[in-house]
């Protein structure tokens, strides 16, 4: 027995080996095969003789402003509503708590597909950025509601109190002493909520129109994202521009992360909340 | 000094602003619900419900027009199962290796870079599919010389899987308090036994609840499958053969089809609603029996 | 508009209270004189903090919380319709158990108040600020640093920060709910002379668990137990001849 019990330890580390080497594979991979093709061309170049993601960055931001001006008020706000006006309980706050976390599991293509069907379709868009922005929005809100709960909910109660004790009003403690109190959560989920928006494609392929080589004009502009231009490119045969691409997205996604950790740390520090 | 009514009015009119926040979330999902199910079920019932699920063809640009989802349903559940049982059964002992037999001093900076590697899009999973593990799999692995297929694609999904299983069953094994752990060593089992007869058990819940999760995820992604599976809507029956799943037949068709096999693919839409609906209702009947379980515990103390 | 320049005395006729099913408060009658310090003593879970929270109504925060019979502040029904919450506790400050200093800067802790009520001019609310952390004697202490965190100070100082930015509101009437008990020794000193410096122009209802301190500083006490008022009067009447034979056993140590 004991040496089954050994030997299901050493199988553990061969497993956390195996996850290691493969993450680390992917993006060593990406890094090696991409860093190299980087060029000013492709960063900045002329998008309509030869490949640029110029008009992916461009993209890119317009989704990111669309979607977090629409996710961030609404999602605070909804969470705000669920904490600080209902305790977390009750029938209303449970139907919400169900609608959100359905909301979450939707596969992204769904999420296009009912993008296509409401903002191509219905309101006569065709591909556009901001009907892929709002999209992403609705896709976003979720995550945005509930880590807004949590750090709503982790305020210390005796903040509140001693704010009431005051005579402040409702909304004057919400926004300047529970918000402010929780703004370190609040600021690092909508950062990770923002790392999403620049992570997706499926959504855009069915919403925005994968339009590669034009920067988009106005917001009811088809266009495209360095997400979207990865699976553009792998799949009409130029996989180094591909692979480059996916080094520019990739240093997006880390630089967000780190920025959303730095941030949360940050603010809690100016507000003292570790020393 | 503000008058009061001022101030009441201010009061009920921000409550009023943050309720209706708090609905949006209901209105945007009943209106994906609903767009969702005029545009697509109108379809199924012109076709048939068993047409379309059970059919085994999809060809709307043939001459003789077939929109049959079966093939697509099935390597969705290939592809599924498949990635799941990788990305599981790698991330539960990746898990249980960094909870307990891990230098502690690497536990957090590795948890903190699986941490990091579930935020890569997963359009670069596909592309080192494509580039990678497609080539590797058509030279090295696959009998009849395609590396297209469920193999693959189920390869990439079980890496790209692997974080969120880590980090979720990691989180349950923190949860099971340390008395169980230390009980079982006060009664003379080893280190190795503890773990594997009283932590892992004691999480199962919430190991389970990663597993749904990552159905969830697998199931529903669809850039890194489209780049590795080929995307042939054919029956799968090799795991080394261009097919299809549903999230592909959506992303492959939307762009180009209209009319009726819109409406098919729109359809198809309902179906993996339908698949996504089942799975989270599973996830918080899982998420509740926890928490039941939690508060039974704690009513005992 | 209610009008708090008139006389502070509080005055609670038959008021009981309930936590849903739970009777927390039975039949409570008690006056208390202005510009007085007056102390409630009990063991935990005797209904004194519960009862010191109706006087600013705090516990309309807690659900399921029912509160009947007649509570005024000289003229003013604390439960009337035309009682503005905000205003009220505006006018009945109080200071909590735990200091719970606001993660912002110490000035702005103390200009909460002041800014809650529509005072913007920089002037004015360097005077309030000035002024409240003198009157809270904390000010020499902590006048160079106006503009540091609040929460990087020590317990005691936190207190005494909450003491002055309650009274910034420039309330009548100050409640404090066992404001001493999580500090040391030197801390609670400091805080007790402050009361008795700022019972000339206030109202001061404490509740304690000391009773040293209800000696030391307090006209008046109030005895607790389950939710009963058992004994009210002077405070050295109370503690030298005790009426009833549960407040001895409790003041002798007995219980509790």
């Amino acid at each position: 027995m004991r040496k089954l019990y050994s030997a299901l330890k050493i199988i553990c580390l061969v497993a956390l080996g195996i996850t290691l080497i493969c993450l680390v594979a992917v993006i060593a991979y990406v890094l090696i095969k991409g860093t190299g093709k980087l060029s000013f061309d492709l960063l900045f170049g002329d998008y309509k003789s030869s490949p640029s993601i110029l008009p992916a960055f461009v993209g890119m931001l317009e989704l990111v402003a669309i979607a977090s001006l629409i996710a961030v008020p609404i999602g605070v706000a909804s969470a705000i509503f669920l904490v600080e006006y209902t305790n977390n309980k009750g029938k209303l706050v449970r139907i919400i708590q169900v609608a959100t976390e359905t909301l979450a599991g939707i596969p992204s293509i769904v999420y296009g597909l009912f993008g296509y069907l409401i903002f191509v379709v219905a309101f006569g868009w065709g591909y556009s950025i901001i009907g892929g922005g709002i999209t992403l929005a609705i896709m976003i809100l979720p995550t945005i509601v509930r880590s807004t709960q949590e750090s709503l909910l982790s305020v210390q109660g005796g903040l509140r109190e001693g704010s009431y004790a005051l005579g402040a009003s409702k909304v004057r403690t919400i926004f300047k002493i529970v918000l402010p109190s929780a703004s370190g959560g609040i600021v690092t989920a909508i950062i990770l909520a923002i790392g999403r928006v620049v992570s997706e494609s499926a959504v855009l392929i069915l919403t925005i129109g994968m339009v590669v080589n034009k920067v988009p004009q106005n917001l009811l502009s088809p266009g495209t994202s360095l997400a979207l231009d990865i699976y553009y490119f792998a799949s009409n045969g130029y996989r180094d521009e591909a692979a480059a691409t996916s080094v520019v997205l990739l240093v997006f996604v880390i630089f967000l992360n780190l920025l959303a950790s730095g941030i949360g740390k940050l603010i809690k520090k100016s507000t003292g909340e570790e020393k | 000094m503000k008058s009061s009514t001022f101030i009441n009015l201010k009061e009920k009119g921000m409550r009023f602003v943050f309720l209706f926040c708090a609905i949006f979330s209901i209105l945007a999902l009943a209106t994906i619900t609903v767009f969702l199910f005029i545009s697509g079920t109108p379809f199924i019932a012109k076709t048939g419900f068993f047409e379309f699920v059970f059919v085994m063809k999809w060809a709307p640009l043939a001459d003789e027009i077939a929109y049959g989802i079966f093939p697509m349903i099935v390597t969705t559940l290939y592809v599924t199962a498949l990635s799941v049982i990788i990305g599981v059964g790698i991330g539960l002992l990746t898990a249980i290796a960094l909870y307990k037999f891990c230098p502690k001093k690497l536990v957090n900076p590795i948890r903190q870079m699986i941490n990091l590697l579930a935020g890569i899009p997963s359009v670069i999973f596909g592309l080192f599919g494509m580039t990678v593990i497609v080539p590797f799999v058509r030279d090295y692995i696959s009998p009849n010389g395609v590396g297209y297929g469920i193999f693959s694609a189920s390869l990439v999904l079980g890496i790209m899987i692997l974080p969120t299983i880590v980090s979720v069953s990691l989180d349950s094994l923190n949860s099971v308090p340390s008395s169980y752990y230390e009980g079982a060593l006060a009664l003379g089992a080893t280190k190795e036994q503890a773990t594997f007869k009283i932590l892992v058990p004691s999480a199962k819940s919430g190991i389970l609840a990663g597993v749904v999760l990552a159905i969830g995820r697998a199931i529903g992604e669809t850039m890194a499958v489209i780049m590795v599976i080929g995307g042939s809507p054919e029956m799968p029956n090799s795991l080394f053969q261009s097919v299809r799943t549903l999230t592909a037949n959506i992303a492959m068709g939307a762009m180009e089809l209209r009319g009726d096999a819109l409406s098919a693919l729109i359809a198809t839409g309902v179906v993996l609603f339908v698949f996504t609906l089942l799975l989270n209702i599973s996830f918080s009947l899982l998420k509740r029996e926890k928490n039941d379980k939690i508060k039974k515990k704690e009513s005992k103390k | 508009m209610i009008d708090f320049t008139g006389k502070m005395n509080i005055s609670v006729k038959d008021c009981n209270l309930y936590y849903g099913d739970f009777h927390a408060l039975k039949n409570i009658n008690i006056e208390i004189p202005e510009k007085q310090v007056t102390a409630l003593i009990g063991p935990s879970g005797c209904g004194k903090s519960t009862f010191l929270k109706i006087l600013n109504r705090m516990n309309d925060l807690v659900e399921d919380c029912k509160i009947t019979g007649s509570f005024k502040i000289g003229n003013i029904d604390i439960f009337d319709k035309e009682t503005d919450i905000n205003a009220l506790r505006k006018n009945v400050g109080m200071v909590f158990q735990k200091p719970n200093p606001f993660p912002m800067s110490i000035y702005d802790n103390i200009a909460f108040a002041p800014r809650t009520f529509g005072i913007k001019k920089r002037s004015e609310l360097d005077e309030i600020v000035e002024n409240s952390l003198r009157r809270a004697s904390i000010w020499d202490e902590v006048k160079d640093r106006l503009k540091k965190s609040a929460l990087g100070m020590s317990g005691g100082q936190q207190q005494r920060l909450c003491i002055a930015r309650s009274l910034a509101a420039n309330p009548k009437i100050l409640l404090m709910d066992e404001p001493t008990s999580a500090l040391d020794p030197i801390s609670t000193g400091k805080i007790e002379e402050l009361m008795e410096e700022l019972k000339k122009d206030l109202t001061i209802v404490i509740v304690t668990h000391n009773m040293q301190q209800a000696t030391r500083i307090a006209d008046n006490t109030a005895f607790f137990l389950l939710g009963e008022l058992i004994e009210y009067g002077a405070t050295d009447d109370i503690f030298s001849s005790p009426g009833d034979e549960r407040t001895e056993r409790y003041i002798t140590g007995r219980f509790g």
